[in-house]
C-alpha cells in the first residue's frame, strides 16, 4: 500500500530518521522480548517440537482441514446468495409505497440486525427442533446466517438505492415506466452495481460468522480445527494457529478483491464508494432518509 | 412467556454480565484503537507497517478463533486469565482494530487546511494531532464508533462458547431445562435490544451534541 503524502509531518530529516530508527529498534526489542518470552515458555512446554506440527503435513489431516474450509466456503456462499435475494426483497419492501409493508419490514430488519447472531443460531439449532423443525446442521447454519445477513444487506441495498440520483427515477417515470418497471430496469441494476465492493466485503463477514456454526455443531473449519486438537491433544494450540492462518489468508485475499473493485468503481463513477470503518461496521449502516415513494 | 417472567433473575444476572463485559471491552477497544490509529498515521514507517499488520490480521480472523487461541493458547504458556478477563482482552483487542480504522478515516476527514494551519504555526506532529486534528476527528467518528459499540455489544455473546455466563448463555441454559425456545430466546433478544437501541440513540445524541457547526 503506498503512503499518501501527509501534511501532518514533513519528510524526515537526518535527525528524525535517526529517531525513527532508534525508536523502531527499541520498540522492536521490546516486542521481540515479549514474543521471545512467550516462545521460551512455549518451548519449555515443548510447543515447538516438530512432532506437534508434523500432523499438519499428513495428507489425511490436510484433507480433513481442506474439507472444513470447503464447508465454510460453501455455507458462506449459499447463505450469501440467499441473503442477496432476500435482502433485495426486504429493501424493496421497506421502500414500498404501502405504509404497512414499510413498517412491518422495518421492524423485521431492525429486530434481526439488533440481535446477536449467536443467539439466533442457538435459537435455531436448539430451539427449532422442539417445534418439530429438523434440518441438517448445514441448513440450520445457512438459515441463521441468511436471516441475519439479509437484514444487514437490505439496509446496504436501501442505502444504494437511495444514493442514486433522483433524476434516474424521474427519467424512468417520464418515459412512462411504472414504479415496478423503473425499479427493475433502472434503479436496482445501478444500485446493485454500486454496492458490489460492499457486498464482497460483506462476504468476509459471512465467512467469519460461519465459524459460529461451531456451536450447532456444524463441521466447518473451526470445528475441524477443534476436532484435530481433540484427536491430537498435543497439537491443540497448533491446530488453532493453522485455522487462524487459513481464515486470514482467505479473508485477506477477499478484502483485496473488495479494495480492487472499489478502486474500479471510483474510476467509473468518479467518486469513491465509501466503505465505512470496516466490514463489521456495515451491520449497522445508517440510512437517514424517508421511504422512497413516487412524489405524486 | 411465563417461563421468562419466572426466571427474570437468571436474565438479570446474564444482562449485567453482558453490560459489564461490553463496557470493559469497549474501553479496551478505544485504547487499542487510539494507539493503533496513531501508529497507522505516524511518520515512522515501521510503526505504520506494524499498525497495518495488526489491523489486517485481527480483522480477517473470526472473533471466535481469536477467543479460542487466547483462552486455550495462553494456558499452554502457563498464563491463565478468568473467562471474563479473557473476554475483555480479546473482544477489546478485536474491536480495537475497527476503532482504529474508524479513527483513521476520521483523521482523513478533517479538512487538510486544519493540519496545514497547525503545522504552519509550528506545532509538531504529536501536538497537531493532540490539539487540532484528533479533537475534530473524534467528533466525526461518533457514528462509526457507535456502530462498533453496538456490534461489540452483540459480539460479547461469543463469551457463551467459552462458558461465560452472559445473556445468551442464560437463555441457552433456560432452554435446555424448559425447552420453550420461542419465549426464552425472544426474552433474551428483547434484553439485547434494551441495550442496543438506547445506545444507538445515545450515540446519535452525542453526535448532534459535538457536531461542528459549519
Amino acid at each position: 500500500m503506498s503512503q499518501q503524502p501527509s501534511v501532518l509531518y514533513d519528510a524526515l530529516g537526518p535527525r528524525g530518521q535517526r529517531r525513527v530508527v532508534i525508536g523502531s529498534v527499541l520498540a522492536g526489542v521490546l516486542i521481540i522480548g515479549v514474543v521471545a518470552l512467550g516462545i521460551v515458555r512455549l518451548a519449555a512446554k515443548g510447543q515447538f517440537q516438530t512432532t506437534r506440527w508434523e500432523v499438519f503435513t499428513q495428507p489425511a489431516v490436510v484433507r480433513f482441514l481442506a474439507n472444513g474450509l470447503l464447508a465454510t466456503v460453501r455455507v458462506a456462499l449459499t447463505a450469501g446468495l440467499l441473503s442477496l435475494v432476500f435482502g433485495l426483497a426486504l429493501a424493496l419492501a421497506r421502500l414500498s409505497v404501502r405504509r404497512a409493508a414499510r413498517y412491518a419490514t422495518g421492524a423485521w430488519i431492525e429486530f434481526f440486525r439488533g440481535v446477536p447472531l449467536l443467539l439466533l443460531i442457538l435459537f435455531i439449532a436448539h430451539g427449532l427442533p422442539q417445534y418439530g423443525m429438523k434440518l441438517s446442521a448445514y441448513w440450520f447454519l445457512v438459515l441463521g446466517l441468511t436471516i441475519y445477513n439479509s437484514a444487514v444487506l437490505a439496509e446496504i441495498f436501501r442505502a444504494g438505492i437511495l444514493s442514486l440520483d433522483r433524476g434516474q427515477r424521474e427519467a424512468a417515470y417520464a418515459i412512462g415506466l411504472t414504479y415496478a418497471q423503473s425499479m427493475r430496469l433502472v434503479i436496482v441494476p445501478q444500485a446493485v452495481r454500486r454496492m458490489v465492493p460492499t457486498l464482497v466485503s460483506q462476504l468476509v463477514t459471512l465467512l467469519k460468522d460461519s465459524s459460529l456454526g461451531f456451536v450447532i455443531p456444524f463441521e466447518e473449519l473451526l470445528r475441524r480445527g477443534r476436532g484435530l486438537g481433540e484427536f491430537y491433544p498435543q497439537s491443540i494450540l497448533q491446530a488453532y494457529v493453522v485455522v487462524a492462518a487459513i481464515y486470514i489468508a482467505v479473508n485477506f485475499s477477499l478484502g483485496r478483491v473488495a479494495v480492487w473493485l472499489e478502486g474500479r468503481q471510483a474510476h467509473r463513477y468518479g467518486g469513491r464508494v465509501h466503505l465505512p470503518g470496516g466490514p463489521e461496521d456495515l451491520a449497522m449502516i445508517e440510512v437517514r432518509s424517508a421511504a422512497l415513494v413516487p412524489s405524486d | 412467556m411465563g417461563v421468562v417472567f419466572g426466571h427474570l433473575s437468571d436474565y438479570a444476572s446474564g444482562f449485567w454480565y453482558t453490560v459489564a463485559l461490553t463496557l470493559a471491552s469497549f474501553l479496551v477497544s478505544l485504547l487499542v484503537g487510539i494507539v493503533i490509529a496513531t501508529m497507522r498515521i505516524s511518520p515512522a514507517a515501521p510503526a505504520r507497517a506494524a499498525g497495518l499488520f495488526y489491523v489486517e490480521t485481527v480483522r480477517n480472523t473470526p472473533l471466535l478463533v481469536l477467543l479460542f487461541l487466547f483462552f486455550f493458547g495462553l494456558t499452554k504458556v502457563g498464563l491463565a486469565y478468568s473467562i471474563f478477563v479473557s473476554g475483555v482482552i480479546v473482544i477489546g483487542a478485536y474491536h480495537g482494530a475497527f476503532v482504529a480504522e474508524a479513527l483513521r478515516s476520521g483523521v482523513g476527514a478533517v479538512s487538510k487546511g486544519q493540519a496545514e494551519a497547525a503545522r504552519s504555526i509550528g506545532l509538531t506532529f504529536s501536538q497537531s494531532l493532540r490539539y487540532v486534528v484528533l479533537p475534530q476527528a473524534f467528533r466525526t467518528v461518533v457514528p462509526p464508533i457507535g456502530n462498533i459499540f453496538i456490534a461489540l455489544t452483540k459480539n460479547t455473546s461469543l463469551i457463551t462458547v467459552i462458558a461465560g455466563v452472559d445473556l445468551t448463555s442464560a437463555a441457552d441454559r433456560l432452554n435446555t431445562t424448559y425447552a420453550q425456545a420461542i419465549p426464552i430466546f425472544f426474552g433474551a433478544a428483547v434484553a439485547y435490544l434494551i441495550l442496543t437501541i438506547p445506545s444507538g440513540l445515545a450515540f446519535g445524541w452525542i453526535e448532534r451534541k459535538v457536531a461542528i457547526a459549519r
